[in-house]
């Protein structure tokens, strides 16, 4: 054995107690499978997910195929499913959730990043997070027992009268119904407009403001001129988060948008969301068919959130990259 | 001043008004729930709220010890599924990761994010209900545990990213393996956020009503060990919201309180302390 000096094996001395760890060379490699693992099984959920509801699904897809989506009875008894009831109030209370809580959530971020000092902003940022956290149910509570009351006696009979040759603003007023269920997720969904859009208004670089301002415009045309033009897509992006919240949101609708199956032009009747018909009849759901229709709507669901989640993450990135400089203005 | 410049003045002042107002209002909400709650749940929470089972319907009085113990069971059960698996799926997108499976993994995470809660409460139903045919704490813990994981995962991931190059090398060049790199000064030195993460992750998911009510059920009594139904603080709110009865409400109301209290104050908590300040310089 030649051996020269320099390239001797080193030799531990001094064997400290924990040395055997030191030695154990396959460490990395287990360590690295044991997180590789980990990973992968939030892969593996995600697919089994989708698997689950592909063929749990399949007796429905089966028997109503594409017309699923077009017909309106909703008759368990009869087993005679469709899911445009359901399709139709999930839009329409988003639809309303957004007419009322873009602008104020945008309008609210346009403060917080641009006129608010640095520590009111944070801590109105810190309430507004904090509004995110408060759970679902709570809103449906304050929902059923301060919002219906309100909307039944007050907001509604207001609005017959002021609005009340426009179809969407007829008929008794319950309290309950899409515009009460769509007045609920808006609160829901409005901090998630303004944490995001801020972020993105924030990301607009400084010297865009100050070349506005220079140009003479006022702080409002430098805001409402530049620098929302140069975040719009980040604040489209914002409000598709704010949209797919909103479409899968849950107990709330549940609690005030009066649970009937029917589709009516009136914001004021009573209606009912894909989320809300899961919630309250699939544990009493008898007979496969009526198990895998409902199974479907949650198909239905959660493709529409896919897909939403998915665009609205590729605009926000879109415009962070653009606004920290990494891409071409 | 010429007539422009004042009408461009003043819808200077009025449009700015208008955005203090959005903030205003939105960060008012917030207040008027808690008081709103605090009001009307504050004067039906008394002591035997926490440690009496509900009354008979009917009957006065009565508590909810047996929905605070399951929303403990069910959050402990989320916890030990969910919070592995996100943390050390973080190690790997941080700290191993190659190309292609970390950027599958990371758009999965944050789809899953988005996936409504409802919809886990049926992927929950189809794989731990349905096999077992009863509903069970198990299913519901399966469930919370479900949706810990993509925010753990990602949060542990940004966390374990900002600690700095020059820690990893340091402790290279003492001699460490990767592995003890990692689970001796990496990990420590991103703990604190990761904690944060892991807690405001809980605290999410303590309020969640929707993927329990076809797992973990509910029970008007005490749910023995792990196999059978179990009550749980967010559906009692909901079912007594929702239930016909006066005293139901009440104590709908003051379910609420203690709900909210717990989240608002586990995540003021978090924020407040836990991220205050890393244990190094944030590059």
């Amino acid at each position: 054995m030649a051996t020269t000096p320099n390239a001797a094996t080193p030799t531990d001395f001094t064997v400290s107690p924990r040395s055997w760890l030191r030695r154990w060379t396959g460490a990395d490699e287990i360590a690295h499978f044991i997180t590789l693992v980990a990973a992968a099984a939030l892969l593996l959920i995600a697919v089994l997910l989708v698997y689950q509801l592909w063929t749990l699904s399949a007796e429905a897809r089966a028997k109503f195929g594409w017309s699923f989506f077009i017909t309106k009875t909703w008759d368990p008894v009869a087993g005679d499913f469709g899911a445009l009831p359901f399709i139709y109030g999930t839009l329409v209370t988003s639809a309303v959730a957004l007419f009322i809580a873009v602008p104020l959530g945008v309008g609210a971020a346009i403060f917080l990043a641009e006129l608010a000092p640095p520590k009111l902003s944070s801590s109105l940022t810190f309430v507004s997070d904090l509004l995110a956290a408060v759970p679902s149910v709570i809103y449906g509570l304050l929902g059923v027992f301060l919002l219906v009351p309100v909307m039944r006696t007050t907001v509604q009979p207001a609005l017959k009268k002021t609005l009340g040759f426009l179809p969407l603003f007829r008929g008794p007023s319950y309290g309950i119904g899409f515009l009460t269920a769509g007045i609920v997720l808006a609160i829901m969904i409005v901090p998630f407009v303004l944490s995001v859009s801020r972020e993105v208004l924030l990301g607009v670089p400084r010297d865009q403001r100050e070349a506005a301002l220079a140009l003479g415009a006022t702080k409002w045309e430098s805001t409402w001129k530049v620098v929302v033009p140069a975040a719009r897509i980040g604040i489209f992006g914002s409000v598709f988060l704010a949209l797919a919240r909103a479409l899968g949101e849950t107990m709330a609708v549940t609690m005030v948008i009066g649970n009937n199956p029917k589709i009516a032009a009136s914001l004021f009747s009573p209606g009912y969301s894909i989320a809300s018909v899961l919630a309250n009849e699939f544990s009493e759901a008898t007979g496969n068919l009526y198990l895998s229709a409902l199974i479907e709507l949650g198909l239905v669901l959660f493709l529409l959130t896919f897909v939403l989640n998915g665009l609205a993450r590729l605009l926000i990135l879109v415009t962070t990259a653009r606004g920290s400089g990494v891409l071409p203005t | 001043m010429s007539p422009r410049l004042a009408w461009r003045k003043s819808l200077n002042f009025v449009m700015l008004s208008l955005t203090g107002l959005c903030a205003l209002l939105t960060v008012s909400a917030l207040f008027f729930i808690l008081g709103y709650l605090a009001w009307n749940g504050g004067k039906d929470l008394s002591w035997s709220f926490f440690t009496h089972l509900p009354a008979p319907v009917g009957e006065q009085g009565g508590g909810m010890a047996n929905a605070i113990v399951g929303s403990l069971k069910l959050l402990l059960l989320a916890a030990l599924f969910g919070v592995p698996i996100g943390l050390l799926g973080g190690v790997y997108l941080a700290e191993f990761g190659g190309r292609t499976l970390p950027f599958l993994v990371r758009y999965t995470a944050d789809l899953m994010n988005g996936v409504p809660s409802i919809v886990i409460g049926i992927f929950a139903y189809a794989l731990v209900v349905m096999p077992m045919h009863h509903f069970s704490t198990l299913a519901g813990g399966i469930a919370l545990g479900i949706m810990v994981i993509p925010t753990v995962l990602r949060n542990t991931e940004s966390f374990l990213r900002d600690v700095p190059l020059a820690l990893r090398e340091g402790s290279f060049a003492l001699g460490a393996n990767k592995w003890r790199m990692i689970a001796t000064v990496v990990l420590p030195a991103a703990a604190r956020g990761i904690l944060t993460g892991v807690l405001l992750a809980l605290a999410r998911v303590a309020g969640e009503t929707a993927p329990l009510l076809f797992t973990a059920f509910g029970n008007r009594y005490w749910s023995p060990g792990w196999m059978q139904p179990t009550s749980s603080l967010p559906v009692v709110i909901y079912t007594y919201a929702t239930g016909p009865y006066e005293d139901w409400h009440r104590q709908a109301w003051a379910a609420g309180l203690v709900l909210l209290g717990l989240v608002l104050v586990t995540n003021i908590l978090v924020r407040a302390f836990l991220t205050r300040g890393t244990a190094y310089e944030r590059t």
